[in-house]
């Protein structure tokens, strides 16, 4: 069986970068953040780098990206993640971060998924991230989900094998450390990613080029979108650290744990 | 509509109309340039050789993982850029800003351990007895004068990232280019004389086109593999170079210094080794140093010295209490036009600090590198329009003529031979400097027919450290795999640094704090050793001690064969011309800086 992968993947600021929560009199935001390029949310890169497993196993799959934020950063992160596997993009233009509405973020989301030519949502596995590294609402997918009408949702999934009569075996992580291994009938399924188990792809120039052949004219007619902001942020702070470096190699990790457990007793 | 084959294409050639190498400045004006010429009614019916039926198909291959991974420390008049974007706004750019204030200061030595000759000495000391009258105040003096060839005054404080980001995104939202970062190009394919693309590292992938842009900076592979396959023109060398290395800084509440202040320095930390201070907006600072090729010591650290910069007294006052937000670091090929390759053959052209548009006297490379990218850009877009192939001679006279008849060729001549006299010495190079400089190159202190090269620690340091003292100092870096220069340095007198782990860090902690230095992991080790017994018998060991990263170290109880760590190498490239006997192999490979500010 082929299916039809969205996978719903915003952007983070570069987490390497120097990040610096801002509070003005209108909203939070960070500072400088004009300046701060961008990521492919990695959650949302772990569901990518799945659905691209997946639609290697299932030839005439097509996975197709959806993503909201400003158009211009979202060219530029496509630059690396193109190379990564070949995908086709939806792409909205408008606000990323942490400090826009989940529930209306979700909205534009699906309308852009519903709006897709040929959806076929018996073929349909919608696919994300289990939360943003922005914000980690966590609530985004499934309200993606229940505007599309799709009932079966998973959520933080590690792993989806196909088993030969077409039903999805999903494992979620559950409360308490432990998985929970489900068994799904058939698609439309929501699919809301942690980790799964693949690393992230090289660089493949060749994907990239043929991707870019659609994601340019997606990136073109990018379509704006404004989000209304119901929710209302008080404060926002990073946590206080110290910070003193060490680069080694080829020590063990009991004795980097020593070593750490004494920095952390001086 | 759906896509049948899942599976990665096979590394098959791709086929473009123009390949860059390295999205530097140059590559930013010339694409700048091309990208609004492709725009124009007139081009409209030129189409791609490689894909009829579409626009020129434009391919631009960066090493970094971002293309607002660029360093610089930038202070710039911008005359090429604002003839390209004459409503260029500075509050568009995050951290630009209009220089404001210029001052050249001399700093003196506030604690008796740097090399100074005896003039310099005797100066420090005729400073501080008319301090009040010279008005020489926390161990530093502004000169009351900017020479001419020197002053930014009408001009920007850029940071490069940022520069790149903002130009390398306006470039792609026109969708004439593509920019591809993390995707270094390993070498060109040259056949039959003619450059007919590159190679791309990733994955051996070859981008065939009929142009080859070759920005790839001073010690770019494809460059290098150029300078090997078609030599140099007669005369013409690559033999003066110098470590960049700089910081970004948080100035304190309490800091006055203004929006836009820049400061050129010389004296300290070394006297051959300038400074300098550019202030950004939101109390933001640039604050960095270069040590130069011809700084014959053999125990050269860019980054103890910069943290000795920094906390120099003049600058210290304004510092305290800052908090470092980036570092990074890089080589300039300060041979500038003596150093010019080829700028165009059959199917390429050279642009940028690879091509020889340093200009050393004014202390300036970015806007004329830009400069030379236009004018790259102007030439193709005649050629393409003319329906002309991309020949030497077609190159040369669109090309190369243009770059002779502008102002960066009359520069580039005054500035030619402006350090000659370095070779013989600081005091000689300083006033074969203000030689060339005051008479716009016309005049210049003669060049030594040897090369001042590097001198051996025994020399550098006689008459301060005994040859026993060195030699426990050696065995004690030797056995711990330390760099040699903190415990000289440590002897000879300069004080400790005391990190406050705010803004004086170990430089571990500036590399992942400051640099957010990477490694992709499916890389092979691009710094190479290629003969070990040649690395077992050299004593200066350069390579480890300029190291901008650490990356290459001594190991201890080894067979004196450095060691490298990629996952801390800058790719700054300065082991490759530190290396005395040409020992070391300098492949493509991405990673390295990470960080937006630089």
């Amino acid at each position: 069986m082929s299916y039809q992968i969205v996978v719903c993947g915003g952007l983070a600021p570069d987490p390497l970068q120097t990040l610096e929560p801002v509070f003005d009199t209108v909203k939070p935001s960070l500072r400088n953040e004009l300046m701060l390029p961008a990521v492919f949310d990695p959650w949302a890169a772990h569901a990518l780098y799945e659905a691209g497993h997946l639609a290697r196993q299932h030839p005439g799959t097509l996975v197709r990206v959806v993503s909201l934020a400003p158009k211009a950063k979202l060219q530029q992160v496509m630059m690396t993640v193109a190379q990564k596997l070949p995908f086709e993009l939806a792409a909205l233009d408008g606000p990323a971060g942490g400090f826009t509405d989940a529930a209306a973020t979700a909205e534009a989301l699906a309308a852009a998924i519903a709006a897709m030519p040929d959806l076929d949502r018996s073929r349909l596995l919608l696919f994300g991230g289990w939360e943003s590294a922005t914000r980690g609402a966590g609530v985004v997918m499934q309200r993606v989900a229940e505007r599309l009408g799709i009932r079966e949702q998973f959520l933080a999934v590690d792993e989806l094998v196909v088993e030969p009569d077409g039903a999805l075996l999903i494992k979620e992580r559950v409360e308490g450390g432990r998985h929970q291994i489900s068994r799904c009938a058939s698609p439309p399924a929501m699919l809301a990613w942690a980790t799964g188990s693949l690393p992230e792809p090289p660089n493949h120039p060749q994907t990239g080029m043929a991707n870019m052949r659609v994601i340019l004219p997606a990136l073109q007619k990018a379509r704006p979108v404004s989000l209304a902001q119901t929710a209302e942020f008080v404060r926002v702070a990073l946590p206080a650290a110290v910070r003193q470096t060490r680069i080694v190699k080829d020590v063990s990790a009991a004795e980097i744990a020593r070593e750490i457990a004494e920095w952390i007793r001086q | 509509m759906e896509k049948d084959n899942r599976e990665q294409p096979e590394a098959a050639p791709l086929d473009a109309d123009i390949v860059c190498t390295g999205f530097g400045p140059a590559t930013a004006g010339f694409l700048w340039t091309l990208t609004r010429g492709l725009q124009q009614p007139e081009m409209a019916a030129v189409e791609s050789k490689a894909m009829p039926g579409l626009p020129p198909q434009v391919l631009c291959y960066e090493r970094a993982d971002d293309i607002s991974f660029g360093v610089s420390g930038v202070v710039t008049r911008a005359r090429a850029i604002r003839a390209s974007i004459p409503d260029l706004d500075p509050a568009a750019i995050p951290l630009a800003a209009r220089v404001s204030e210029e001052k050249l200061i001399y700093l003196l030595d506030p604690h008796g351990a740097t090399r100074r000759p005896a003039w310099m000495r005797l100066a420090d000391q005729l400073c501080r007895a008319f301090s009040f009258l010279l008005r020489v105040e926390h161990e530093g003096l502004a000169l009351p004068w900017v020479p001419a060839f020197l002053h930014k005054g009408d001009g920007f404080i850029f940071s490069l990232g940022q520069f790149l980001q903002w130009t390398g995104q306006q470039v792609m939202m026109t969708g004439l280019a593509q920019i591809w970062p993390g995707t270094p190009a390993a070498a060109p394919l040259i056949r039959d004389g003619r450059v007919e693309g590159v190679r791309l590292a990733s994955d051996g992938s070859e981008v065939r086109a009929a142009l080859t842009v070759v920005g790839d900076g001073p010690v770019g592979a494809v460059s290098r593999q150029l300078d090997e396959a078609f030599g140099m023109p007669a005369g013409r060398r690559r033999d003066e170079w110098a470590v960049g290395m700089k910081m970004v800084v948080d100035l304190p509440e309490r800091c006055t210094l203004r929006e836009g202040t820049v400061w050129h320095t010389i004296g300290y930390p070394e006297p051959e080794i300038f400074g300098f201070l550019y202030v950004h907006p939101d109390r933001i600072a640039s604050v960095g140093i270069f040590v130069p090729s011809w700084m014959d010591s053999p125990v050269r650290t860019s980054y103890r010295y910069l943290q000795h910069f920094v906390r120099h007294p003049y600058l210290w006052r304004h510092l305290e209490g800052g908090r470092l937000r980036s570092w990074g670091a890089k080589s300039l090929l300060e041979s500038g036009r003596r150093g010019e390759p080829y700028l165009a053959g059959d199917g390429y052209a050279r642009i940028g600090e690879c091509s020889g548009s340093t200009n050393v006297l004014t202390g300036s490379g970015v806007d004329e590198a830009w400069l030379t990218g236009v004018q790259l850009a102007e030439a193709v877009l005649e050629l393409l329009a003319e329906g002309k192939p991309f020949t030497r001679e077609n190159l040369e006279a669109r090309y190369v003529a243009r770059r002779r008849a502008s102002w960066l060729e009359r520069e580039s001549q005054a500035a030619e031979r402006a350090r000659n006299g370095f070779q013989w010495g600081l005091l000689p190079g300083f006033a074969g400097m203000a030689l060339a400089g005051l008479t716009g190159g016309r005049l210049a202190w003669p060049r030594r027919r040897e090369e001042r090269g590097i001198r051996r620690i025994e020399e550098y340091y006689a008459g301060r450290l005994s040859r026993s003292q060195i030699e426990r100092a050696r065995a004690a870096a030797d056995a711990e795999g330390r760099p040699l220069h903190d415990v000289l340095m440590d002897l000879c007198g300069w004080p400790k640094i005391e990190y406050d782990g705010r803004l004086l860090v170990s430089h571990q902690d500036a590399l992942l704090m400051g640099g957010k230095v990477q490694a992709p992991a499916e890389f092979p080790d691009h710094v190479v050793f290629r003969s070990p017994a040649l690395c077992r018998s050299c004593e200066t060991r350069l390579c480890i001690e300029i190291c901008s990263g650490e990356a290459i170290h001594a190991v201890a109880g080894g067979d004196g064969t450095p060691g490298f760590d990629r996952e801390k190498c800058v790719h700054c490239g300065a082991c490759l011309w530190n290396c005395p006997a040409g020992n070391i192999e300098f492949c493509a490979a991405p990673g390295g800086l990470h960080s937006a500010e630089n």
